[in-house]
């Protein structure tokens, strides 16, 4: 997979494969990231490579609870950049269900929504073709704050500024 | 006020540089049209008519001297010398040049001002009483509440890409001031009968193509869940708001779509998880936010000194105190509201001179504090009555004095087809031909308190429909129409007005809200409001006196 930030860095070579669609052949070898009704079909299905799945915006995200566990990788695809369900499948899947493996950012990904992907616990991203990972990057530092508790800051600002002040 | 900390300040600083990579790329062709706009809008940035269009944020329509003179200094500077107040207490600049941005906002973050999410299918500018601390009649004041929310919805990752728009409106007084009946989240500050502080929180209000009154979701919040709560109804919404039909995308939608009792279900579930989470606010956050909140450095006064109940023998002064000035909470105090509704001047419009004049003002009068209110006037909130003849003369001198507050000329219009792209018809000119027809003061007086409301388009960021008298702009193949709608009002008995019937042509709409009001006038009893005329005896007298052939 090209076009890859992960952990804060670009990747060159990446052995996941994207499966997009329920038709699309792939061999058991491979590393494969599968739509959601294909993972939850071929559950019981030999495969010698990794097993990830993707989701749709408007699928939901407990439906892959029972599963979280055998789960390395999960992408999360918007399909268009101003579709913004994506976020909340983030944080439920990190704050909710406890994952703890790959979160990975397909589809419609830019620079610019780099910093607030990263907040609600995104770690790979992978950039739209036409454009430049390694230029993207910088989107991940356009803020050094958030007033929020989110993922990447568990506490709010407005608990950190008042137990300064306290103490 | 509140005051920026190091973190705020660097924020929306970060803010304005990331803004301006991003204008750097789109002018260098980086970023296309479709992915610069929402970037841009959630700046404030519209490309209008002839020029873009920047909307600054005001939270919650509180702001100061020193940021007032900045906004004049923006106005003179970048822009063609004025500025637009509009119904969510900011304000507008309709001539900057698309390159100048980044440096515009630049010179807001130096007085810790932004236009962070003015725009966009993002959570906007939170907005309350403009009266909020001072008001005679306030309960509680919610304005700490605000700038919590105002920093939670600040840069909120997680709901930066929203179906659409999304206006929270809070309310801590008797009268609701705040329009918090017609907001996607209405929030009223009230005690339960314990005597504890909490919300009653309403959702799926809006104006627009369907207005629709919104709808209690939970009759007491205790306050210290408010953020998790929040969090809560716009995750349900983030989620679960249709994304196929920009008309359909509101969450009043949403709301009506699953019925108020299953949203409302909905979001408890949701809730369930964040309730108690590290957004709860304690005491202690709560009492810091409120310390910024406090009461400038009042005078004990007496009310009404004789340098102010001598001067009321003159009619014109005692007329714009009865009109232009508001009760105080503390005695020898009163807020005064400058008029931006001045006839020949479009509604909200103010020069950067008159911005300088304000900001003296305040500084002279009013502990340099100075709040724009939704119906796009200026208020000085807290002025000494032995004052406020002085201030009387000054507010002539500058063309502030229009002594129409809350009344049939007091109009509340959109900027319309002279600037904005969406408007379907002009408003500035047809709410000038209005003004002019009621331009006898007597009359306007006797007429009493009339909301006027006007938008130029169906998206109606003039509020026509909770006008008492509301006006919408029509296209009937490619000609400007104008519709009439009777019996709506904001408030605490928020309701959506009717049309009356067949829509008119420009010229024809002062001579329409004659007859209107001369029915009113025949058919009032004991000093009944227009609005109390028009709830009892119902649309038809109008309909018929207003489309009556003429003989």
């Amino acid at each position: 997979m090209q076009n890859l930030i992960k952990n804060r860095a670009v990747v060159d070579s990446d052995s996941w494969r994207l499966v997009r669609s329920a038709d699309e052949e792939f061999s058991i070898k491979e590393d494969v990231i599968l739509p959601l009704a294909v993972y939850l079909e071929r559950k019981d299905t030999p495969h010698e490579g990794q097993v990830a799945v993707w989701l749709a915006p408007e699928q939901d995200v407990a439906e892959l609870q029972p599963h979280l566990s055998e789960l390395s990788l999960i992408a999360i695809d918007f399909p268009a950049f101003s579709d913004g369900r994506g976020y909340s499948h983030a944080r439920l899947l990190r704050e909710r269900h406890s994952y703890q493996g790959e979160l990975r950012a397909i589809g419609d990904v830019l620079r610019d929504q780099l910093s607030y992907m990263a907040q609600v616990g995104f770690d790979a991203f992978v950039i739209r073709a036409d454009r430049d990972a390694a230029t993207a990057l910088a989107g991940l530092d356009d803020f050094s704050e958030q007033y929020q508790a989110t993922v990447l800051q568990p506490v709010p600002l407005l608990r950190r500024r008042v137990s300064l002040i306290v103490a | 006020m509140y005051k920026y900390d190091e973190v705020d300040f660097r924020l929306v600083r970060e803010r304005v540089e990331q803004f301006r990579s991003q204008t750097q790329r789109y002018l260098a062709g980086e970023l296309s049209e479709e992915e610069f706009r929402p970037l841009r809008l959630m700046n404030g940035l519209y490309i209008q008519r002839h020029a873009p269009m920047l909307r600054v944020a005001i939270p919650y329509g509180h702001f100061s001297s020193l940021q007032m003179r900045k906004l004049a200094h923006i106005a003179r500077t970048y822009d063609r010398g004025y500025g637009h107040f509009t119904t969510r207490q900011n304000i507008q600049f309709n001539w900057p040049e698309l390159a100048r941005v980044p440096d515009i906002l630049a010179e807001l973050a130096d007085v810790e001002m932004h236009a962070i999410q003015t725009s966009g299918n993002c959570v906007r500018n939170t907005t309350t009483d403009a009266f909020a601390g001072v008001a005679a009649d306030e309960l509680i004041d919610g304005r700490a509440y605000c700038e919590i929310i105002r920093q939670w919805s600040t840069l909120h990752p997680e709901f930066a890409y929203l179906p659409r728009k999304f206006k929270i409106a809070v309310s801590g007084s008797k009268d609701d001031r705040a329009a918090t009946q017609v907001h996607d989240i209405g929030l009223h500050v009230v005690r339960n009968d314990a005597g504890e502080v909490g919300f009653r929180v309403l959702v799926g209000g809006g104006l627009g193509r369907t207005p629709i009154v919104g709808k209690v979701v939970r009759e007491f919040l205790p306050p210290q869940h408010l953020l998790t709560y929040l969090d809560a109804v716009l995750r349900v919404y983030n989620r679960y708001g249709r994304r196929d039909n920009k008309y359909k995308a509101r969450i009043k939608i949403l709301v009506q779509a699953m019925t108020v009792e299953a949203f409302a279900a909905k979001v408890e579930d949701e809730w369930l998880h964040l309730k108690d989470g590290p957004s709860t606010l304690t005491d202690a956050d709560v009492a810091y936010y409120a310390g910024f909140f406090t009461d400038p450095a009042y005078e004990t006064l007496a009310a009404n000194p004789v340098e102010f109940t001598d001067k009321l023998a003159e009619p014109a002064f005692a007329r714009w105190v009865e009109r232009n000035t508001r009760a105080h909470k503390r005695a020898g105090y009163r807020s005064v509201v400058l008029s931006l509704k001045k006839t020949g001047v479009p509604p909200g419009d103010i020069t950067a001179d008159q911005m300088d004049a304000v900001a003296d003002m305040a500084d002279r009068f009013g502990f340099g504090e100075i709040r724009s209110a939704h119906e796009q006037n200026l208020i000085l909130p807290d002025v000494e009555e032995s004052d406020l003849y002085e201030v009387w003369q000054l507010a002539r001198q500058h063309g502030f004095a229009t002594p129409n507050i809350g009344l049939l000329t007091d109009i509340i219009c959109c900027p319309g087809g002279d600037f904005c792209d969406l408007a379907n018809a002009r408003s500035i000119p047809v709410a000038e031909a209005i003004q002019r027809k009621f331009d006898d003061l007597d009359y306007l007086f006797d007429l009493g308190d009339i909301d006027c409301n006007f938008s130029g388009c169906m998206n109606a960021c003039g509020h026509h429909h909770i006008g008492n008298i509301g006006i919408l702009g029509v296209d009937k193949n490619g000609q400007e129409w104008y519709q009439i709608t009777l019996g709506g009002s904001q408030g605490n008995y928020t309701a959506i007005g009717k049309v009356i019937g067949p829509s008119f042509a420009q010229a024809d709409v002062p001579a329409a809200f004659e007859k209107i009001m001369t029915l009113y006038v025949e058919q009032r009893q004991d000093g009944e409001h227009f609005i109390e005329t028009v709830r009892r005896i119902g649309l038809d007298p109008f309909k018929e006196r207003v489309y009556a052939k003429s003989h």
